[in-house]
């Protein structure tokens, strides 16, 4: 088995490189697309519970602080 | 209550780690094949995908075999997640296989290579989970039947590479093959470093996403908790249990 | 055992009377022949694509079959009624599964001689024998698969659509080793016997899918 051994990690840079290029490029793409779709979701839940947290509080000052605990102020 | 956050932060840096090593491997360490030269690089992104897709097609269906043991909604989530993974794992597959093809054989596509055109049957008939899931209605049986479906392609996929693969002429030569079929040893280190990089991304995403449901979940459950059952939108196209 | 014998009966006296899918099926068959007399502009066609083509037509007027098969039960209230039976609920997927196997033979003597008549090349007789185990074989696949694909589908909102793009799939290991069987026989100076390699395969999924079919099916009746 004649097997030519690549000294020096010098890319070829004809035709075959760039089908090399694009598949791994589409391995990367997929993970980004991903984290974009996640990045998203989790913007939404923060949403979701900031919107709670509000209504909680003006929930706790309408019950004028008969809640047992106090809420904590959200980290910034 | 489960949660899926705990050891997820070693697993991705594993993940790191492992894939960053694999990319060295493949662009410095393994040796140029002598058939195909650089494009032979392909595959040691393309079979990894490929593997892990259809492992994590089976470990959908054994999930949903827990699920229907159990009745337990959550393992349906479990089993729901990881087909859906291995179905972006196998597009991946797919179209870095066709790359692969295009830049050796000079087709896009090329129906003498079973195990390409097996992966396209598989993929098509995962492909149907999705649609088949959202279009029934009561979640229930939406959750029971993707389970039911989930095990009738997991048992599917053995059968259709023996059968693709005998109805393949043996005239035809194989498109994606090695130098003679064997791996050297260089190449077989690379090819395992790759595999279990992707293995490891596999199991990050899978747990990643998890994370996300499971916390959107609870989110849901706490504002049904605290404002009440009309506070909280039906949802759409989901399959957490609350 | 006899409550699939009942639903069995009852499933083809209905068919007696309504005459509502074989006639059906059947129709569709030789349209489709005539429709592939044009599409391959062939008067006559023989071993592999003779094969094909009697594969594919059969396959698509099975489908129109199998998404009629659960529409009586669903519509009229015949899953509940089973299920307040005293009776093994997998005796359902028996007797649909053996009705669409009958649909099927009633089928194809109707088609295969159809068939025969209108494009096949090559004499019927010395093939007919291997054709009908390859057919028989293929029949239980479509059968099996069928069932199970209808069922899961008549529950959804998209019934029509969901029953084939689920059922193609899965079916595609049994196409090829029907079409791979019946190629040789149907060829110009064909042999009487069918490959056994194919027919092995056709067994094999026959047998697996019906396993599977058999640990599932109670999942998809309960309420």
């Amino acid at each position: 088995m004649t097997l030519i051994l690549a000294a020096a990690p010098a890319l070829p840079l004809h035709a075959a490189g760039k089908y090399v290029a694009g598949a791994y490029i589409v391995f990367v793409a997929i993970i980004l697309v991903y984290v974009a779709i996640m990045a998203t979701r989790l913007a939404r839940n923060e949403r979701d519970i900031a919107e709670l947290m509000r209504d909680l509080k003006a929930r706790d000052q309408a019950g004028a602080g008969s809640a047992a605990t106090r809420e904590r102020e959200p980290v910034g | 209550m489960t949660t899926y956050g705990r050891g997820l932060r070693g697993l991705a840096l594993a993940t790191v780690a492992t894939i960053t090593a694999a990319l060295a491997l493949v662009f410095f360490y393994a040796p140029l094949d002598a058939d195909q030269g650089f494009i032979q690089k392909i595959f040691y992104i393309h079979v990894p995908l490929a593997i892990v897709s259809l492992c994590g097609f089976v470990l959908g269906a054994l999930l949903a075999i827990g699920h229907l043991r159990t009745g337990d909604r959550r393992w349906d989530m479990r089993s729901y997640v990881a087909i859906h993974m291995a179905l972006i794992f196998s597009i991946g597959g797919l179209i870095t296989g066709s790359i692969w093809a295009k830049a050796s054989w000079g087709h896009w596509w090329v129906w003498n290579e079973p195990t390409l055109v097996s992966y396209l049957i598989v993929v098509l008939m995962f492909a149907t989970y999705q649609p088949l899931r959202f279009s029934i209605e009561d979640p229930e049986r939406q959750a029971r039947y993707a389970s039911v479906f989930a095990i009738v392609a997991g048992a599917f996929v053995p059968l259709n590479f023996i059968a693709v693969r005998l109805a393949q002429g043996f005239v035809h030569p194989r498109v994606l093959t090695l130098a003679g079929g064997h791996l050297p040893g260089s190449m077989r280190v690379t090819f395992l470093v790759s595999l279990a990089g992707v293995a490891l991304l596999f199991a990050t995403l899978w747990k990643y996403e998890m994370t996300a449901k499971n916390a959107r979940m609870q989110t849901r459950a706490l504002r049904r908790m605290l404002l009440g059952e009309d506070a909280v939108r039906p949802i759409g196209r989901s399959a957490a249990p609350l | 055992m006899r409550a699939a014998l009942t639903v069995l009966r009852k499933d083809l006296l209905l068919e007696l009377r309504t005459f509502e899918t074989v006639p059906a099926m059947a129709l569709f068959s030789v349209t489709t022949f005539v429709i592939f007399h044009f599409a391959l502009n062939r008067a006559t066609i023989d071993g592999q694509l003779a094969a094909g083509v009697l594969t594919t037509t059969l396959l698509f007027a099975a489908m129109l079959g199998i998404n009629r098969l659960f529409v009586a039960e669903r519509e009229q209230g015949g899953f509940d009624a089973f299920l307040l039976a005293p009776v093994d609920r997998t005796a359902m997927l028996v007797a649909k599964a053996a009705a669409l196997f009958a649909f099927l033979v009633v089928l194809e003597v109707i088609a295969v001689p159809a068939f025969a008549l209108l494009l096949l090349g090559p004499s019927l007789g010395p093939p007919l024998p291997g054709l009908i185990a390859v057919l028989a074989l293929a029949n239980t696949a479509f059968a099996v698969i069928g069932t199970l694909v209808s069922a899961i589908a008549v529950h959804t909102r998209a019934r029509d659509l969901i029953g084939p793009i689920i059922g193609l799939p899965l079916l595609i290991p049994a196409l090829i080793a029907t079409a791979r069987a019946a190629g040789p026989l149907l060829a110009a100076h064909g042999s009487g016997s069918p490959p056994a390699k194919w027919i092995a395969i056709l067994a094999l999924y026959d047998l697996v899918f019906a396993l599977v079919a058999y640990a599932v099916f109670d999942f998809l009746l309960e309420e």
